[in-house]
Formats: structure tokens, C-alpha cells, sequence
């Protein structure tokens, strides 16, 4: 990715990129550390404020936006990597980040999300799954497990298996593929930052807990590990490393080497010249 | 004697070119003078199967279809009977069939037109690499007296590259049927033409919106192939790179509208094309646009709805998802342009308006419209530039508010790269300074901005194309034009008054022009091509219409023809 670096200038910390919007987020929430993590990441590459653009959909870590001091765009949910895809298409030198959740990302903005990793534009994709729904109160995600009871929405559970989400991008062609934890916020900056500085499209599928609808999630903090094994940029050896994996492995699965999704081209006619072509 | 409107029919199985004959006849129309329009018949084959070239020439210029077709030449009647409706007859109709091709089918025959038998296939089986459809187009030219030169040089253009023997092929066809038409002797000889100084343009309604978005500085847009608007799109790649765009081909129509707002967001003037099945999956992220305030033109090329409905046909049903469909009370654009090359100012001043007033605009083309071809006067260049109002002043003392209450409703806009600018833009109802609220005090400022914004902006001249006097009106819009012009005139030239109104703004709704325009009407004559006569209902519920009203609605597939205005409006008076 581009990056507009700060020069001249003392070195920016985290709070610079943070708003003085309180989120609306429960006490405890996972997302408080992603959102360090992230204002973290921005300060340790000196990202330009006015050069950056956070884009989201609809959910409880779509909120983020709001709560940066770059600019952002909160969409509808499911369509942030399409809005977000417009941006550094039309506008390739900004750096453009996306945040949102599992239901956002993987349910209703599924078919974005296999078009996005193929597509391979120049961002960074930030999804915090908590395996549920949380804004409308605690229904089954994408990522929840077939015998979860907890919803009065699907009470026997959601009979269906879940995703996953690292193997889902490895297969749709994500050029950049990491998984960090809500519970340590400095590895989540620095899977930003390498994500952000890897060319194309970088995947980075963050565990972060919802402790209201999912308190068993506190748990995870000792479920999770390193996943062990240097990042390669072969996508067969990582998809086949990530199906050994348990889905708690952190650390980056793949930097891989495809070349970003960027058209355009130098002006040839004038608008006039072209008219030429309807003369009779 | 010599006619001044000509329509003929080329059909014929997709194998049998009548396609390209009616694109050459255009052709060699449009050289020699003529004013023409073609429009296409086809089923919904991917090759092959029916098809008919409809063209009409004049001297004149052409706004809709003949009220029905002098002359059908038919290569042969492979499943004709499936648009035998679109080919209106009567017993002064000339059909000319090849006998090794069957009998005219009952359908067309009982119009007690002439029939004449040229035996196309035998014909053109004698030219070494001859062609049926350069046969029946060299029947057609000497029926209505296209000088040969004006064929000629379209031959040399477009078979030159395949060699001398493909052109002496074509070449040869023509002289064959032409040979054979001589001694027909049928009075359907095109009035001379009147080629004048001005520069005239061979352009489909498509090219045309596509052409509007460029001149009014479009530089992206998000496509997802649908028929009848893809042709808007596939024009656009190439004329979008030349000119320092882009063109991104998507996943789905959800994806296309939230790229556009994307890359508008980003300060890139933004458009897509799509139809009425696309609009619907576009419509939440239109209302994005409304809440977000982001500047984004959709074209709709309307074709007979609801759902898949008949892609290739067309119809002006979408009127009322345009004007209605999005959730909220989400006030936003919706012009329609009034003829195929009005698809060019309509397409250019609705990029402008939705800059200007940063907020979606919905332009209601159809498939009569962008799928037709016709011969025009070069449209008089337009003003219309996308222009927004952005911010200035950024990073003082205050900080900026992105949504700011100003008395126009427009609020000065930071785009990114604009230090001090930064700010969250939301689909969340919000404040001012864009923070998301669900405050009354904030909903209502917010929404009383979004519509004063429209409604207190001044459309100038454009809202309408207002034409003649009298105290009866058609009011009408979009390709109803057409047919509803040449009805009034129709009226006129036989010494009697009436007025047309094609109202291009759609919304917001302009009272107070409307009544100007329509002052001492005391009969309104209502045109539309819907079912649900849905046109007349939404004039019914924003505009008070003066005197009787009455309402000529029919949904497509066939064409409003001139005739049948024309007698609504006679049996009026």
C-alpha cells in the first residue's frame, strides 16, 4: 500500500487518531483493543490523517470509524469492501482500511468478500468475529458453531457448520492472510502494519470476544497460540498449514506475492475527438 | 409522388443479417441526408432466433416509430408470429417475401397488404459469397430511391477491410434485388433529402447517456452487465480509460452503487447503468447516498417489469421504485430523458445536479431509448459540469461540520486529502458535525435539509420541453415524447392548436411550472407506457392538472405510435 508518511512533524501516538466519540460498545468488548490496535498501527507508520480512509458496514465494530480521526465512511451493512474498493480504485494513493464483523463480513457481505480477495485492491481488511450477532442481540453468525442454543433465533442451535474465515480468504485468492486476538492489541497493530504495508488485498481476521452474548469467549485468551510457522508466500502451503490448524493459531498465514488490482490509464482523446466517431 | 416518412421492416432469422442490412440502410440513410431511427425486435435468444430491423427515414427529423410499416422485406418467417404485433399493416403495406421461404403468414397477410415475391435466397446463391440481406437491402434502396453512392460508401466502410471480393459481393447483392424492385413500381420514394450545413450524428440513446456522463466529468463508474443498459457500460470502458477514468466491472449491482459511492466519496464524479432488476438491489445503498449526502447518477434503461419481466422490450414502469423505492422519507433526483439524443443533456445535467446538490440522481432511460439508433442534428453543447461545493477554511478554529444547516441545504464538502476535513461520513441519521443521533432536533434539521436542498434549487428551462399553444395538452415524458410530439404537430399542421409538455424533471416536483405551462389548458391529455398508469398518478398526487384529464396508458411491449395519440387527442376535441 501507499503510504502517506507525517514528516517534519513530532510523531504522531495513538490518541491523535483517535475521535472523543465514546463508543457504544458493552464494558469489556473485545473491540475497545482492536480499535487500540488500530489507532496503534496508525501512529506507528505515521499515517496521514487526511490521506486515509476508514470504511464499514452495519454492526457493533462498524462503528469504528466514527471513533478515529481520519476520514470514514460508515455504509450499509455487508457493502464496506465495495464502497471501500470504489475509494482506492478512484483514488489510489489514499490508504484505505476496512473494519467490521463476522455477520457483516462473511453473511450478508459474503459474495464482497470472495470478490474482494480475488479482486486483490490495495487494502487492509480488519474483521473482529465474535461468532454472533451482537447489535441486534445476541443471533448466529457465519462463524458460530452448528450447536450453539443461546438464541432465542435458533434455539437448537443453528444446525449449519461455520466458516473459517482464514481458509475462506486463503481459497478466494487474499493476498495477505494473518489472525491476531483482541487480548494483545500490540500484535493486532503489527499484523496492521504488515498488512497495510503488503501490496493487495491483506485479510486480517481478528478473535474478539463479545462478552455479553458470548461470556464463554473470556476463555479464549488462554485457548489461543501462536500459529508457529514463518509466513510464506505460497498459497497452497498456507492453506494447507491452515487446515491443520485449531482457528485459535495467531500470526500471519500468508504474504503472497500476486499483483494488486489497480486500472487506469493516461489520457489519449479529448472528449471532442471522441464526439468525431457519432459524426455522419 | 414521393412520401416523407418511409418505414420498412427487415426480418429474418438471426443467421440472415437483418440486422446489419437495417444498420447499413440507416447508414446510407444518414450519407446521403436523410434523418432516421432503428430500432431492434429481437427475442430472447443469445444468437439467432427473430429478429427485425424497424427503420424509418425522412427528411425530416424522426421522433418516434410510423404508426406502421410501409414495407416488410423478410428473408424468411422463422417464428415471426412472435412479434407480428410490433409490425402494424394496413392494405397500402408492401410485404416482399421470398417464395422459397412459405407463404406470408396469416397474421401479416390478413392486413390485406400487397404481396411481392423476390426469391431472395436464389438471388443471392448465384454471387459467389452473396449475402440475403444485401439482396433485400438493394430492393429497399431502389423502393424508396437511396442513391446508390450513399450505399456505396457504406459498404467501402464497413466490409473494406475484408477485401475487394467481399465488397464486390455486397456489391452485387445490391444490384440484384435493386434490379428486381425497379419494376415494382410502388409509391414509397423518400422525398429528397434537405442535407443542409449543420453536422448530423449516428447515435444510439446508450452511446448517448454514456456520452452525457463524460461531458459532464464523470471519471468512474461500477458496471454489472443487465440488458438493455449494458451497452451504456461497454461504451463507457473504453471512453472512460481514453479520457483518464476508469471503468470497474463488478460482482453484482450491490457491489457497482457502493463502489460509485465509494469513488464519490473520494471526490470522483461517479456513475453506473443498470434496469429495473439491478435498481432493485441498488435502492439501500441510493439511500446511502440520500443519508450520506454523496453525490452518485444511476441510469436505469427501463424494460418491461415486474422482474425479469421482458429484458428486451421496453416499458416506463420503473417510475415508481425511481421515485419511491428507497426506504425513509429519502428525497432525491429523477430526470428522464425525452429522446435518444436528449439521453446526452439529460445523462450530463443530471451529473451536474447530483454534484451540485450531493445526493443521488436516477436517470429514467428505456430500451426504445438506449437500444434504439438514430440520425440527429449534433445536440448543442451543454454547460453542465460536475461541480461541488467544497470546504474551505479547513483546520481553523472550528472544526467542520460535514453536514452543516446552511440555508441552501447544500453543506460544504471535505473530500479526503483535504487536511481538516476529516470526518465520518453516515447512513446513520446524524448531527451537523456528522456524529451519528437519533435526536429528534437532529432528525428533522437533517431531513428538512436534505429536501430544501431540492427544492429550493432552480432547475432553469430544463425541467420541461414545453412546445406549442392551445387549450389542450399532452403531458407526457421519456420516449412517450416522441410519438406524443408527432401527434401534436400532426394536429397543428391540420390547422389546430395543442400543446406538449414532456416534463424531464421528475423530482423534485415543479408546481408552480407546471401551472405557468399549462395556463388556459382546459383538456390534459396524459401519455405513458405503463400498466398501472403509474405516470398519471404521481402527476395526479404533486400537480393540480387544469379541466378534463385524460390518460393514454399501455404497458410495452409495443411502441406508443403517433396515430394512436393522435386520434386520442382528436376524439378529445
Amino acid at each position: 500500500m501507499d503510504t502517506h508518511l507525517t514528516e517534519n512533524v513530532p510523531a504522531p501516538t495513538p490518541h491523535d487518531y483517535k475521535s472523543d466519540v465514546k463508543p457504544i460498545w458493552c464494558p469489556g468488548c473485545g473491540d475497545y483493543s482492536v480499535l487500540a490496535g488500530i489507532t496503534r498501527a496508525m501512529a506507528n507508520m505515521g499515517m496521514e490523517r487526511h490521506n486515509t480512509v476508514v470504511v464499514s458496514g452495519i454492526g457493533c465494530s462498524s462503528r469504528i470509524p466514527a471513533y478515529t480521526s481520519v476520514y470514514g465512511y460508515h455504509t450499509v451493512h455487508g457493502r464496506s469492501l465495495a464502497v471501500a474498493s470504489g475509494v482506492k480504485l478512484a483514488r489510489p494513493e489514499l490508504n484505505v482500511l476496512i473494519f467490521g464483523g463476522d455477520g457483516d463480513g462473511f453473511s450478508i457481505g459474503g459474495n464482497h468478500f470472495l470478490h474482494a480477495c480475488r479482486r486483490n485492491v490495495d487494502m487492509t481488511y480488519i474483521v473482529m468475529d465474535n461468532q454472533v450477532y451482537g447489535m441486534t442481540k445476541g443471533q448466529a453468525s457465519p462463524t458460530t458453531e452448528a450447536d450453539w442454543c443461546e438464541s432465542k433465533l435458533t434455539p437448537e442451535g443453528p444446525g449449519v457448520n461455520p466458516i473459517q474465515p482464514v481458509a475462506l480468504a486463503l481459497a478466494c485468492g487474499a493476498n495477505f492472510v494473518a489472525r491476531g486476538f483482541s487480548g494483545d492489541p500490540n500484535e493486532v497493530a503489527r499484523l496492521i502494519v504488515e498488512g497495510v504495508k503488503h501490496p493487495g488485498f491483506s485479510v486480517i481476521h481478528v478473535l474478539s470476544p463479545c462478552v455479553t452474548f458470548r461470556p464463554e469467549q473470556r476463555g479464549w485468551k488462554s485457548t489461543v497460540h501462536p500459529y508457529g510457522r514463518e509466513p510464506t508466500d505460497d498459497p497452497n502451503a498456507a492453506m494447507r498449514a491452515v487446515l491443520e490448524d485449531d482457528g485459535f493459531g495467531l500470526g500471519i498465514f500468508l504474504a503472497g506475492n500476486r499483483r494488486p488490482f489497480q486500472p487506469g490509464s493516461a489520457v489519449t482523446s479529448t472528449i471532442a475527438q471522441i464526439e468525431e466517431g457519432f459524426a455522419v | 409522388m414521393t412520401v416523407d416518412s418511409v418505414t420498412i421492416a427487415l426480418v429474418g432469422s438471426g443467421g440472415a443479417g437483418a440486422m446489419t442490412a437495417g444498420q447499413m440502410l440507416l447508414d446510407a440513410a444518414a450519407n446521403v441526408g436523410w434523418y432516421g431511427l432503428m430500432s431492434r425486435s429481437t427475442g430472447p435468444q443469445i444468437r439467432g432466433g427473430e429478429a427485425a430491423a424497424l427503420v424509418r427515414l425522412s427528411p425530416t427529423p424522426v421522433h418516434g416509430p410510423g404508426d406502421r410499416f410501409d414495407l416488410i422485406v423478410a428473408f424468411d418467417w422463422q417464428n415471426v408470429e412472435r412479434f407480428a404485433a410490433e409490425l402494424p399493416l394496413s392494405d397500402k403495406s408492401v410485404i416482399v417475401t421470398d417464395p422459397s421461404q412459405g407463404e406470408v403468414p396469416a397474421v401479416l397477410a390478413a392486413s390485406g397488404a400487397k404481396q411481392i415475391e423476390l426469391p431472395i435466397k436464389e438471388l443471392a446463391a448465384k454471387i459467389p459469397g452473396g449475402r440475403v440481406n444485401m439482396v433485400g437491402l438493394g430492393a429497399v434502396a431502389a423502393v424508396i430511391g437511396l442513391p446508390r453512392a450513399g450505399i456505396d460508401a457504406v459498404i467501402r466502410k464497413a466490409l473494406g477491410k475484408k477485401g475487394d471480393a467481399a465488397v464486390q459481393a455486397s456489391s452485387a447483392g445490391i444490384d440484384a434485388g435493386a434490379k428486381e424492385a425497379a419494376g415494382w413500381g410502388l409509391d414509397l420514394e423518400l422525398a429528397a433529402p434537405n442535407r443542409g450545413d449543420g453536422v448530423r450524428w449516428n447515435i444510439s440513446g446508450n452511446e448517448a447517456a454514456g456520452l452525457g456522463a463524460l461531458k459532464g466529468g464523470v471519471k468512474f463508474c461500477a458496471a454489472y452487465p443487465i440488458t438493455p443498459a449494458t451497452e451504456i457500460l461497454e461504451w463507457l470502458a473504453p471512453n472512460l480509460a481514453r479520457t483518464g477514468g476508469k471503468l470497474v466491472q463488478a460482482e453484482d449491482e450491490l457491489a457497482s452503487i457502493a463502489m460509485c459511492l465509494g469513488a464519490s466519496f473520494s471526490g470522483v464524479p461517479s456513475i453506473t447503468a443498470t434496469a429495473g432488476p439491478g435498481l432493485s438491489l441498488m435502492t439501500e445503498c441510493i439511500g446511502l447516498g440520500v443519508a450520506s449526502e454523496t453525490p452518485v447518477v444511476i441510469v436505469d434503461v427501463q424494460r418491461g417489469g415486474p422482474s425479469t419481466g421482458i429484458p428486451t422490450k421496453s416499458e416506463q414502469s420503473d417510475l415508481n421504485i425511481a421515485v419511491y423505492g428507497l426506504h425513509g422519507d429519502a428525497p432525491h433526483l429523477v430526470v428522464g430523458p425525452t429522446s435518444i439524443g436528449d439521453c446526452l443533456f439529460t445523462t450530463q445535467w443530471a451529473v451536474h445536479l447530483a454534484e451540485a446538490l450531493q445526493t443521488p440522481a436516477i436517470v429514467l432511460s428505456d430500451q426504445a431509448m438506449g437500444q434504439s439508433r438514430a440520425i440527429i442534428d449534433k445536440p448543442a453543447d451543454a454547460p453542465h459540469k460536475a461541480e461541488r461545493l467544497l470546504a474551505t477554511d479547513l483546520g481553523g478554529g472550528e472544526k467542520y461540520k460535514r453536514y452543516a444547516n446552511t440555508e441552501s441545504g447544500v453543506s460544504p464538502a471535505a473530500i479526503p486529502g483535504m487536511p481538516g476535513g476529516e470526518h465520518t461520513a453516515d447512513g446513520l441519521e446524524h448531527a451537523e458535525n456528522a456524529l451519528p443521533s437519533s435526536q429528534a432536533s437532529d432528525h428533522q434539521k437533517q431531513l428538512d435539509k436534505r429536501l430544501r436542498k431540492l427544492t429550493s434549487h432552480e432547475f432553469g428551462d430544463a425541467w420541461a420541453d414545453i412546445e406549442g399553444e392551445g387549450e389542450i395538452a399532452v403531458v407526457t415524458w421519456g420516449s412517450s415524447t416522441g410519438p406524443s410530439r408527432e401527434a401534436v404537430r400532426r394536429l397543428e399542421a391540420a390547422g389546430r392548436k395543442a400543446r406538449l409538455v414532456a416534463i424531464r424533471l421528475i423530482f423534485p416536483v415543479q408546481p408552480a411550472k407546471l401551472a405557468e405551462a399549462l395556463k388556459g389548458v382546459t383538456k390534459v391529455l396524459v401519455v405513458e407506457q405503463t400498466h398501472g398508469a403509474q405516470f398519471h398518478k404521481f402527476l395526479r398526487a404533486h400537480y393540480d392538472l387544469p379541466g378534463e384529464v385524460s390518460v393514454f396508458s399501455r404497458p410495452g411491449p409495443l411502441p406508443i405510435r403517433a396515430r394512436e395519440v393522435h386520434e386520442t387527442l382528436v376524439s378529445l376535441i
